[in-house]
C-alpha cells in the first residue's frame, strides 16, 4: 500500500475523482494500474532515501503575502548559469586551450561546428545576462531590506557570487583569444599588479609568470572551467539552502498583520 | 538572556583527572581520556591527510608563477650603424618564446645621445650605447606608438603621452617607459632583459608592471619580483 501522499493540486469539481459505486470497487482499469506502478516506484525511492520531507520541505514552503514577480530575479540568476554551464561544458568540447589554436578552434566553433555560431551566441550573451540578473537581484534584495537579520550570511554568500561571477567574466574573456580579448587580460593584470605589496605578486599568480605567456592561457581556462563553477555550483546550494530555512520577506510595503486581539488599544 | 543572575554550580567540577573520574583502566596522572585521545588523532590524521594534497597543489599553482626566473636573453636586432642618435628604429623581438606572434614585442632603439640623455651612467650592464624603449604603456600596458612628426610616443587606448626619451608628457601613466638593456655583440646590437625606470630614470632591474609607481613611497608599494630575468 502506498504511502506516499502527494498533494492534489485544486481541481474544478467535475474533474475531482469521484467515490466509486458501489460494487464497482473491484474493476481495476490499466490507468489505475499505471498509476499504481508509478506510486510504487516512488515510494521504493522514498522509502530508502526519505527525499518527499525534503522535496516537500523546499517547494511547499510558505511565501508572504505580496510576493511578486521581483522575487524570481534570484532564480533567473541561476537559470543564467546553469545555461552557462550547460553551453559552457558542450564549448569545451570544441575548444582547445593553446596559445596557437585557441583562436582557430574558436574560430571553428563560430563558422563550421553545427549549431556552433548558437551555443556559443548563447554563451557569450548569456555571461551578460547573467551579470545583468545578479545586479538587478542584489537590488531587489536590497531595495526591499531583505538582507537584514536573520539573512546576513546570504548577503554575505550573495557577494561572494558576485565576484565569483565577475571572475568568469574577466577570465572567459580572454579563452577567444583574438586581440580584444589579449588585450584586456594584459589591462586586467596589470590593475590587479597595481595593487600594493601584495599587487605584484597577484599579477605573477594570475599570469603564470613575469609576461603573458602560454601558462596564461591555460591558467585562465583551468579557472574558467573546473575551479569558480564548483564554488559558484556549492555556494548557490548554500544560498538556496539559507533561503529555504529562513524563507523570503515580504515587500516594505506590505503592512504586517496584527492580530486584532493583541493591539494594545484593544487590550 | 539578560538580567538572569548566574546560579552557583550544583554539581562540584569535575577533577581533570581521569582516575578522580573513576574511568576505568585509568593511571595516576592521566588527563586525557582513550576516547579524546583517539578522536584528535584522528582529527588531526585527517588534517594532516587534507594539507598532504592541498599543499603541494596550492604550491604547483602559486610557485613556479611567482618564483621562476626565466633565464636573460639578449636578443640580435642589426648593426649598429643602423640606428641614428636623433630618432627611433621599431623593430620586434621575442619577448617570450614558445607562443608565436603573442610573445612578440616591438622596442624602439636609437644610439645613445648625450645631448639629450645627459651622462651616461658607467654601472649600466652591457654598456648603454644604445637606448630602447618598450612600447608597454605604463598605464596599464597598451602598446604605444612613436610619433615622428611630434617627437613623441602616444597611447591609444587612455591617451598617455610620453616625450623623446620616455618620460610622461601627460595622461595618466605613472612613470617613463620601461627600457631593454642593450650590448653589442658580434658587431649587431642585442637587446637584453627590460628594466624600469622613475622619473629620475633611477634603474629598477626587477621591472615592474604597468600602472606602479617608482617614486617617493611608490618603490616600497610595489617591491621587486622573484619571476623576473637577472643579470648578474
Amino acid at each position: 500500500m502506498p504511502r506516499l501522499k502527494l498533494p492534489l493540486p485544486p481541481l474544478p469539481p467535475a474533474f475531482q475523482p469521484r467515490p466509486k459505486r458501489p460494487g464497482q470497487g473491484q474493476k481495476v482499469k490499466p490507468l489505475d494500474q499505471v498509476k499504481e506502478a508509478g506510486i510504487h516506484a516512488a515510494d521504493w525511492v522514498d522509502e530508502r532515501t526519505s527525499l518527499s520531507g525534503a522535496l516537500r520541505w523546499v517547494m511547499f514552503r510558505k511565501v508572504p503575502k505580496g510576493t511578486n514577480w521581483f522575487y524570481t530575479l534570484g532564480s533567473a540568476t541561476m537559470f543564467a548559469f546553469l545555461s552557462q554551464a550547460v553551453t559552457g561544458v558542450f564549448l569545451a568540447m570544441y575548444y582547445t586551450p593553446s596559445v596557437t589554436e585557441a583562436y582557430e578552434s574558436t574560430r571553428r566553433i563560430t563558422n563550421e561546428v553545427f549549431l556552433g555560431e548558437f551555443v556559443r551566441g548563447m554563451h557569450k550573451w548569456g555571461s551578460t545576462v547573467m551579470v545583468i540578473l545578479i545586479f538587478l537581484h542584489m537590488g531587489r534584495v536590497f531595495f526591499f531590506g531583505a538582507y537584514k537579520y536573520p539573512r546576513e550570511i546570504n548577503w554575505i554568500i550573495g557577494f561572494v557570487l558576485l565576484v565569483l561571477t565577475f571572475v568568469m567574466s574577466l577570465t572567459g574573456y580572454l579563452l577567444p583569444f583574438d586581440q580584444r580579448s589579449y588585450w584586456a587580460t594584459i589591462v586586467a593584470a596589470n590593475i590587479t599588479a597595481s595593487g600594493p605589496i601584495v599587487g605584484p605578486y597577484l599579477g605573477d599568480f594570475l599570469r603564470g609568470g613575469a609576461e603573458f605567456g602560454a601558462t596564461t592561457l591555460a591558467r585562465f581556462y583551468s579557472i574558467h572551467m573546473l575551479l569558480v563553477p564548483g564554488l559558484i555550483a556549492a555556494l548557490i546550494g548554500a544560498h538556496i539552502y539559507l533561503v529555504t530555512r529562513l524563507g523570503t520577506t515580504a515587500p516594505p510595503w506590505m503592512k504586517t498583520d496584527v492580530d486584532e486581539r493583541l493591539r494594545e488599544d484593544e487590550v | 538572556m539578560f538580567g538572569t543572575v548566574p546560579q552557583p554550580r550544583r554539581t562540584p567540577p569535575k577533577s581533570k583527572y581521569t582516575a578522580d573520574r573513576l574511568i576505568p583502566g585509568s593511571f595516576e596522572g592521566e588527563t586525557v581520556t582513550r576516547r579524546r585521545l583517539m578522536s584528535l588523532a584522528v582529527h588531526g590524521g585527517g588534517g594532516i591527510a587534507v594539507a598532504a594534497f592541498t599543499l603541494p597543489a596550492l604550491g604547483f599553482a602559486v610557485g613556479s608563477a611567482v618564483f621562476e626566473r626565466p633565464p636573460a636573453a639578449w636578443r640580435p636586432v642589426g648593426p649598429p650603424s643602423d640606428f641614428p642618435n636623433d630618432t627611433y628604429v621599431p623593430k620586434v623581438i621575442t619577448d617570450v618564446p614558445g607562443i608565436g606572434e603573442v610573445g612578440k614585442t616591438t622596442v624602439y632603439i636609437r644610439a645613445y645621445n648625450p645631448d639629450i640623455d645627459g651622462e651616461k651612467d658607467p654601472s649600466i650592464p652591457g654598456g648603454g650605447d644604445f637606448v630602447a624603449l618598450s612600447t608597454r604603456c605604463m598605464h596599464l600596458g597598451c602598446p604605444v606608438r612613436f610619433v615622428e612628426a611630434s617627437e613623441r610616443f602616444i597611447c591609444p587606448c587612455h591617451g598617455g603621452v610620453y616625450d623623446f626619451t620616455g618620460k610622461v608628457d601627460g595622461g595618466p601613466p605613472v612613470r617613463p617607459l620601461d627600457r631593454f638593456y642593450t650590448r653589442v655583440e658580434n658587431g649587431q646590437v642585442e637587446v637584453g632583459p627590460r628594466y624600469s625606470v622613475n622619473s629620475e630614470f633611477e634603474r629598477f632591474p626587477s621591472y615592474r608592471d604597468p600602472g606602479q609607481d617608482l617614486d617617493g613611497v611608490g618603490q616600497y608599494l610595489y617591491p621587486g619580483r622573484f619571476s623576473t630575468p637577472k643579470l648578474d
